[in-house]
């Protein structure tokens, strides 16, 4: 390759396995100076151990690595910031309750060492870098009193004060609001112009249309090519992701919503912390039609969930499914009055890793016919619904007596959504379905919600993912901290005004339908 | 689907390697606590293989001895089944030792109390009173984390000595034998005597602790109950979502382990002691966790991880009579053993 000599980061033939998973099966990768670079592919298609080798992380079973021209080998993360490598986890790394000066050097020796370096030679620091790549934060700041856009700047601003010249972020915008996407792209541009070098990571077409100069495709821990932004679209790099067409958007005719079957009245709940979360929810869920909840993560789309779900007690307000006040139910009555539910956290809530698949697809049934019979388990009659169930959705699993723990996160999905669909709810609360799925999972997944739609199920769609929330909802709310901002018709709403009120604007409300009390 | 074919074909393979992991690793472990004590026993210029052979014919070398380890595993195994239940259920009952005892206390207060009574019915009295002493003393700290939210590892502890310090009150105070000087109460009557066989020494309470290894299987595999129970023990934030009552749960796994420990003590005390001291346990409500994980919380595990316990003790309790070894050693040979039992065993399951 003759740009080979050119190129700041250059990895050839890395292979990196793990038991049973051959995560990185002899990758080439090259990053060109100035360049944004995105790695774009599935989850488990090995983008981020591949950058977690650049990062020091763990060593390549294989391959080299070469950096500036010369042969990099790296024994820790340590060493890799050391040479000028900057990683910015889809988990931030911060320390709430310090300032972001603290957190910036945090971990670092300090030229005075035992005393902490001087705080105001460190804020003078971090304020010239702020102005010079445009990132604004006040370095006296504690961390939990910034927005989530604000505590990845404070990441990006820890990896250039030591030093940086590569950044490497990793999924930066699975937390960000559309605006604040905008906000993070224009910051990347920027570091670019000053002279970085920035690899992103990321499964987002979209995204990597607009982010990148270059993208590369990984599949099963290959290279399936890399491409020039400018010289590829969202269809054919989706066809590169998967390995086959895709479907991007489910297809799905016009509702046909009848009678209210979820309703939803001042609802107000407290977190775990007994602080407010939701304050004064009103929602109407009807038969045939999907309502979507958008909204960034964290401003009471759980505590909405499990009050709905009757895992969580209001404190006040009132939840009606189907004619029947289900406010104080516990779980077990919710669901006995119609309520199916696709939890948000799969491994906390919707199945046991170590039971059997055939004993997760009974989990709430177990104690009644014909799973039960005078008092003992007929596994035979286990067996046999988990042998139909898995056959019905495709659930690619060697046998039912498999721990449920080895499915993939799309096969052990299809897993839950069999078990609650089998159960002939009349209402569904579906939250983060497709929550890191591949594209093909997430396809079923779509195209069962629609189909359960069709069929006349009232569905409440809750999803950090506006995308996924345009795709399937008939109407959407936007919940920004325990309220809901508006709710608009799916068919005309507009991601503009969408992300203004996820972000907390109330001028963008077209349909004002919650907030009695006013925000 | 290239994944789900290799996941069956590795599968048969994983099992078997799985067996000789699970069966082989405490071997090893027996192996090499024993060498290590072996290093003691030079150490203290004696014999190790003498000193081991008087361990084996000690634990098992006759019918007698046999006899002996058996009635030594009676309680191990019994407190080892009701702890298997409440760990599979993640509640650490640490309170075996005060069923234990409130068991014996309860049950003991019947035999006292109603000594001209049929044999027949003041044995299943009094069992049954042991029972419930257990089920009482294990639902207070089951109260206390279900409504207060109190961990029951301290409750469960801390009640402990509350029942040894109360037996040892009532053996002193309201139950002492009348015109005696001794802190004990007076002997059971006759026919609070658990019937035997034949000629042996082996009662009652023998079989009762081995008809509970089935019942325990069955129960955690094979009734809604136990798959609840596995279920809330395996997550219960997931048991919750599943509309699984966590609180039955617990409280049921309390009382269960509760009614195993007192059932032990009441079985312990009449026909070991046949009367009520503050001197009643061997420590089994401590030594019954051990078994338990020992046991890897499987009746069939606890089991042989009662009987090897048993032989144990009684194994160093001949070292220490017959050979003359000292007792700190033999205790120590005893602790070393174990520790490298569980030591092997966390090994071998460490991934």
């Amino acid at each position: 390759m003759s740009e080979a000599n050119a190129s700041i980061v250059e990895m050839r033939g890395i292979v990196k396995s793990f038991p049973g998973v051959l995560a990185n099966a002899g990758i080439d990768f090259d990053l060109l100076p100035g360049e944004i670079h995105a790695l774009l592919g599935e989850n488990g298609a090995g983008k981020t151990t591949l950058m977690n080798i650049l990062y020091g992380l763990y060593p390549p079973d294989a391959g080299e690595m070469r950096f500036l021209g010369e042969r990099l080998v790296l024994h820790s993360a340590a060493d890799a910031i050391a040479r000028g490598l900057g990683m910015v986890h889809q988990h931030f790394m911060l320390v709430k309750p310090f300032t972001v000066a603290e957190n910036i050097v945090l971990g670092q020796q300090s030229p005075r060492e035992p005393l902490m370096e001087s705080p105001p030679i460190v804020h003078k620091r971090l304020e010239a870098l702020s102005q010079q790549y445009g990132l604004a934060i006040d370095p006296a700041a504690e961390v939990w009193t910034l927005s989530v856009g604000e505590q990845q700047r404070v990441e990006i601003l820890k990896a250039l004060y030591r030093g940086a010249r590569v950044l490497i972020l990793d999924e930066p915008t699975a937390v960000l609001t559309p605006q604040e996407v905008r906000g993070l792209l224009d910051i990347l541009r920027r570091l670019v112009d000053e002279g970085k070098s920035i690899v992103f990571i990321s499964h987002k077409l979209n995204e990597v249309l607009a982010a990148s100069t270059r993208i590369t495709v990984l599949r099963d821990g290959k290279v399936i090519g890399t491409v020039p932004t400018s010289q590829t679209n969202e269809q054919d790099l989706a066809r590169m992701m998967v390995g086959r067409e895709v479907i991007l958007r489910v297809s799905k005719g016009p509702a046909h919503p009848e009678t209210p079957r979820l309703v939803i009245q001042d609802l107000h709940v407290s977190d775990d912390r007994g602080l407010p979360s939701l304050r004064g929810v009103n929602l109407e869920v009807r038969t045939g039609e999907i309502l979507g909840i958008a909204g960034v993560a964290g401003n009471g789309q759980t505590e909405l969930e499990e009050a709905v779900a009757g895992l969580r007690r209001p404190t006040k307000g009132r939840i009606t499914l189907s004619g029947q006040d289900t406010t104080h139910s516990g779980p077990h009555a919710v669901s006995t009055a119609g309520l199916a539910h696709i939890p948000s956290d799969r491994y906390g809530m919707g199945m046991l890793r170590d039971f059997s698949i055939a004993e997760n697809l009974v989990l709430q049934r177990v104690g009644e016919r014909p799973f039960t019979r005078r008092g003992w388990l007929d596994e035979a009659a286990i067996r046999h619904n988990a042998r139909e169930l898995v056959s019905a959705y495709d659930v690619r699993t060697p046998s039912v007596e498999t721990l449920a723990g080895t499915l993939s996160g799309g096969n052990a999905q299809k897993m839950i959504l069999a078990r609650e669909l089998d159960r002939h709810p009349k209402v569904l609360l579906a939250a983060q379905p497709t929550r890191g799925l591949d594209v093909s999972a997430i396809e079923f997944v779509h195209r069962k919600l629609v189909e359960q739609r069709d069929a006349g199920m009232a569905i409440l769609l809750i999803s950090t993912e506006l995308d996924e929330i345009l795709a399937l909802s008939d109407r959407i709310a936007v919940m920004y901290e325990g309220q809901i901002m508006g709710v608009v018709d799916a068919q005309s709403a507009d991601v503009n005004a969408l992300g203004l009120m996820m972000a907390g604007s109330t001028t963008a409300r077209t349909e004002n339908q919650a907030a009695p009390e006013g925000v | 689907m290239t994944v789900a074919t290799t996941e069956a074909n590795a599968l048969p393979r994983a099992h078997w390697a799985k067996w000789v992991v699970t069966l082989g690793a405490p071997l090893v472990g027996v192996i090499v606590g024993l060498a290590i004590g072996a290093l003691l026993i030079l150490l203290a210029g004696r014999d190790p293989i003498a000193a081991y052979g008087v361990m084996w014919q000690g634990a098992l070398g006759g019918p007698r001895q046999i006899e002996e380890t058996l009635l030594k595993t009676t309680p191990l195994l019994l407190m080892g089944l009701g702890l298997t239940a409440a760990f599979r259920a993640r509640v650490w009952n640490i309170g075996g030792e005060g069923q234990y005892f409130m068991g014996a206390l309860l049950g003991g207060i019947v035999a006292l109390s109603f000594p001209h009574w049929p044999r027949p019915l003041l044995v299943t009295a009094m069992l049954a009173a042991g029972i419930v002493g257990g089920v009482l003393w294990a639902l207070i700290p089951g109260w206390l984390k279900v409504r207060r939210g109190m961990n029951e590892i301290i409750s469960t502890l801390m009640l402990n000595y509350i029942a040894i310090l109360l037996m040892q009150y009532v053996a002193r105070g309201p139950l002492q034998e009348p015109g005696g000087f001794l802190p004990q109460s007076a002997q059971f009557p006759d026919a609070a005597t658990l019937p035997v066989l034949g000629s042996t020494r082996i009662h009652l309470g023998v079989f009762l602790a081995v008809a509970c290894v089935p019942i325990v299987y069955t129960l955690l595999w094979s009734t809604p109950l136990g798959f609840r129970l596995r279920a809330v023990g395996m997550r219960a934030s997931v048991a919750r979502y599943a509309g699984i009552s966590v609180n039955t749960i617990i409280l049921f796994a309390l009382a269960f382990s509760g009614a195993l420990a007192g059932l032990a003590g009441i079985i312990e005390v009449s026909t070991l002691y046949t009367r009520l001291s503050g001197n009643i346990s061997g420590g089994y409500g401590f030594s019954g966790i051990l078994v338990a994980l020992l046991g890897r919380m499987h009746p069939l595990g606890v089991t042989v991880a009662s009987v090897f316990f048993a032989a144990l003790v009684i194994g160093a309790q001949s070292m220490k009579v017959v050979y003359g070894l000292p007792d700190s050693l033999a205790s120590a040979i005893q602790a070393v053993v174990v520790l490298s039992v569980l030591a092997a065993d966390a090994l071998a399951h460490r991934r």
